[in-house]
C-alpha cells in the first residue's frame, strides 16, 4: 500500500517536474515584465513602463498588427482552398486523389528552410518581387495541407446517403454541398482554420525569405532584435516581455473559456 | 433530366493548380539549381566540391548529432509523460495534457527568447558561469523545451488506444510490471514512438532559429547551412536543401508515412 502511494508521487513529481521547467522562462518574463527596469535578476519595484513602451511604440504595434493580419489573411484563404479542395479529392477518381495527396503531403513532412528556398528560387526564375502577395502565398503554402489533412477525417466519417437524398429531393449539387456536406464536416473546417492562424501566427523561415523588405512580423522582429542586437534593443526586448505575457494570458484565458463551455456542454446534453 | 451544372469533381481543381504552381514547380526549380553551376551548365560541381569539404561534412555530422540527441531526450522524458497521462485515472487529465500543449501556441520566436532570458539570468548566478560558453548544451536544451509537445502528443494519443484489458490479461498471465511494459506497451505504442520521432527530429536538424537564438551562433545545424547559401549562391544551397529533401522522403518512407490525424499540433484536441 504504502509502495503504490511513493509511486503515485513519483509519477505526479515527475509530470509536475517537466511543466516547471516548461513553465519557468515564461513566467519569469511574466515577472520580470511588471519590473521597473529591464535587468532582469533584481526586481526593483512594480511599473508598468514596459507595457507602456509597448504601446506606446508605433513600430512594435505595426509589427504587432502584421503578424495577426497576415494569419487571419492567410488562415481564410488556406481554409477556402484546403477545404474546396478537399471536398473535390474526396469525390475525384482515387488516381488522382493519391497524386494531389502526395503533391499535398510535400509542405507537411518537408523542412521549412526547404520550402521556402524552392518558393524563393522560383519567385524570382518568373520574374515575381517579393510582395505582400508572394509572402501571402508563402503562409498559404505551410497552412493549406494541414486545413486538408482536418477536413479530409470528418469528409471519411460523413454519411454520404444524404447527399444522395438531397439530389432526389431536388437540391442542386452545388446547394447539396453547401446545404449538406459543409455542415456535417464543420468542426475539420474550423480546426483547420485555427491550425493555419496558428501555423502562421509562429512561422519564422518562410516568412523571412518571401516577406517584403521592411515588412516585420513578430517572429522576424523577436529574432533580429535578438541576435543582431545593438543598443536600443534592450528597451523593446524589455516590451516584449510584457508582449510574451500578454499573450500568454490570453491564450491561458481561452483555454479555460472554452474548456469551460465544453463542460457546460456536456453537463446540458445529460 | 436535369443537367448538373457543375461535377464535384472539378472542385479538386484550384488546389491541384495552386499544389502544381507553389510545391510541384518550386521542388523541380530546386533539382534544377542543384545540377548547374553558375552559368547554367549541368554539372555535378555542387556535390563534389560539398562532400569533398572536410569542414562542411562535420558540420553535417555535428548537426545529426544535435538532432539524434535532441530527438532521445524528448522520448525519454515523453514517454514516461504520455503513459502516466493515458493510464491515470483522473478525471481531468486532459488538462493536465493541456498544460503541456499549451505553450505551443505562444509564438515560437517569443518562447525560444524567454528562455535566453532564462540562461542568461542563471549565467549571471554564482556557480553557473559555465552556462554562457555551452552553446551546444542550451541549443540541445532549447530545442528539448520546444520540441516536447510534438512528442507527446502522438504517444499520448496511441497509448490511449490501448486496450487497458490487454494489461490486466498480462498480469493474469503472471508477467510483471517490466514485461508488461516491454511486450504489450512499448510495442502498441510504436506508431506515436514513429511519428513522434519525425516530427522532432527533423526540425531539430534544420529549424536554425534555436541554434542561433541559444548558442551564439556558433552551433550550426543543416537549416542554417542552407540558409547561409541563400544569399550567394543558390546553387549549392539548392543542392543541400535536394540531399535533405531525400533524407526526409526516404526517413517519412521508412517509418510508415505521416500520421496525419495523431500530430496536427494538437488541433484535434
Amino acid at each position: 500500500m504504502n509502495k503504490q502511494l511513493l509511486i503515485k508521487c513519483l509519477k505526479a513529481f515527475f509530470v509536475g517536474l517537466v511543466l516547471l521547467v516548461l513553465y519557468t522562462p515564461i513566467l519569469l518574463l511574466a515577472i520580470y515584465s511588471f519590473d521597473k527596469t529591464n535587468m532582469i535578476g533584481r526586481f526593483e519595484g512594480f511599473s508598468l513602463t514596459h507595457y507602456a513602451a509597448l504601446f506606446g511604440n508605433s513600430k512594435v504595434l505595426g509589427m504587432i498588427g502584421n503578424t495577426f493580419l497576415l494569419a487571419f489573411l492567410a488562415a481564410i484563404l488556406s481554409t477556402v482552398l484546403g477545404t474546396v479542395g478537399a471536398l473535390g479529392m474526396f469525390y475525384t477518381k482515387k488516381r488522382v486523389k493519391m497524386l494531389i495527396h502526395g503533391a499535398s503531403q510535400i509542405p507537411v513532412i518537408n523542412a521549412e528552410i526547404v520550402t521556402a528556398l524552392s518558393l524563393t528560387v522560383t519567385f524570382v526564375a518568373i520574374g515575381l518581387h517579393r510582395s505582400y502577395f508572394t509572402l501571402l502565398i508563402g503562409h498559404m503554402v505551410i497552412c493549406t495541407p494541414f486545413v486538408v489533412l482536418s477536413v479530409m477525417p470528418k469528409l471519411k466519417q460523413m454519411d454520404n446517403s444524404l447527399y444522395e437524398a438531397a439530389l432526389d429531393l431536388g437540391a442542386s449539387p452545388f446547394k447539396a454541398l453547401w446545404k449538406v456536406v459543409l455542415p456535417q464536416i464543420v468542426p475539420g473546417v474550423i480546426s483547420g482554420f485555427m491550425l493555419a492562424v496558428t501555423l502562421s501566427l509562429d512561422d519564422y523561415i518562410v516568412t523571412m525569405y518571401t516577406r517584403p523588405s521592411g515588412f516585420e512580423t513578430i517572429s522576424t522582429y523577436v529574432y533580429n532584435a535578438t541576435t543582431k542586437g545593438n543598443a536600443h534593443t534592450a528597451v523593446t526586448l524589455a516590451s516584449l516581455w510584457a508582449l510574451t505575457t500578454i499573450i500568454f494570458v490570453i491564450i491561458v484565458l481561452f483555454v479555460v473559456i472554452s474548456n469551460l463551455s465544453g463542460l457546460r456542454k456536456k453537463e446540458a446534453k445529460r | 433530366m436535369k443537367i448538373p451544372r457543375f461535377s464535384r469533381k472539378t472542385l479538386c481543381i484550384p488546389y491541384a493548380v495552386f499544389l502544381i504552381f507553389f510545391v510541384i514547380i518550386p521542388m523541380l526549380v530546386i533539382v534544377f539549381y542543384a545540377f548547374t553551376d553558375k552559368n547554367m551548365h549541368i554539372s555535378l560541381g555542387n556535390f563534389i566540391r560539398f562532400f569533398s569539404d572536410p569542414t562542411k561534412l562535420s558540420t553535417i555530422v555535428y548537426s545529426l548529432v544535435i538532432a539524434l540527441i535532441t530527438t532521445v531526450i524528448c522520448l525519454l522524458i515523453a514517454y514516461p509523460v504520455a503513459y502516466i497521462l493515458a493510464r491515470s485515472k483522473m478525471k481531468r487529465k486532459f488538462v493536465i495534457l493541456m498544460l503541456f500543449v499549451l505553450p505551443m501556441w505562444i509564438n515560437f520566436v517569443l518562447r525560444v527568447n524567454a528562455l535566453r532570458e532564462l540562461f542568461n539570468l542563471l549565467s549571471s548566478l554564482g556557480g553557473m558561469e559555465w552556462l554562457a560558453s555551452s552553446n551546444y548544451f542550451k541549443t540541445v536544451f532549447g530545442m528539448v523545451y520546444d520540441f516536447l509537445p510534438f512528442m507527446i502528443l502522438p504517444l499520448y494519443t496511441t497509448m490511449l488506444k490501448i486496450d487497458p484489458s490487454l494489461y490486466e490479461a498480462s498480469a493474469d498471465l503472471g508477467a510483471n510490471g517490466f514485461t508488461t511494459f516491454t511486450r504489450i506497451t512499448v510495442p502498441l505504442s510504436m506508431p506515436g514512438i514513429m511519428s513522434g520521432v519525425t516530427m522532432v527530429f527533423l526540425p531539430s536538424m534544420t529549424n536554425y532559429v534555436v541554434s542561433d537564438m541559444l548558442g551564439n551562433a556558433k552551433v550550426t545545424i543543416i537549416g542554417k547551412f542552407i540558409s547561409d547559401y541563400f544569399g550567394n549562391d543558390w546553387h549549392m544551397g539548392s543542392m543541400i536543401a535536394l540531399v535533405l529533401l531525400i533524407v526526409v522522403f526516404v526517413s517519412t518512407w521508412l517509418t510508415g508515412g505521416f500520421k496525419s490525424e495523431e500530430n496536427v499540433r494538437g488541433a484535434n484536441l
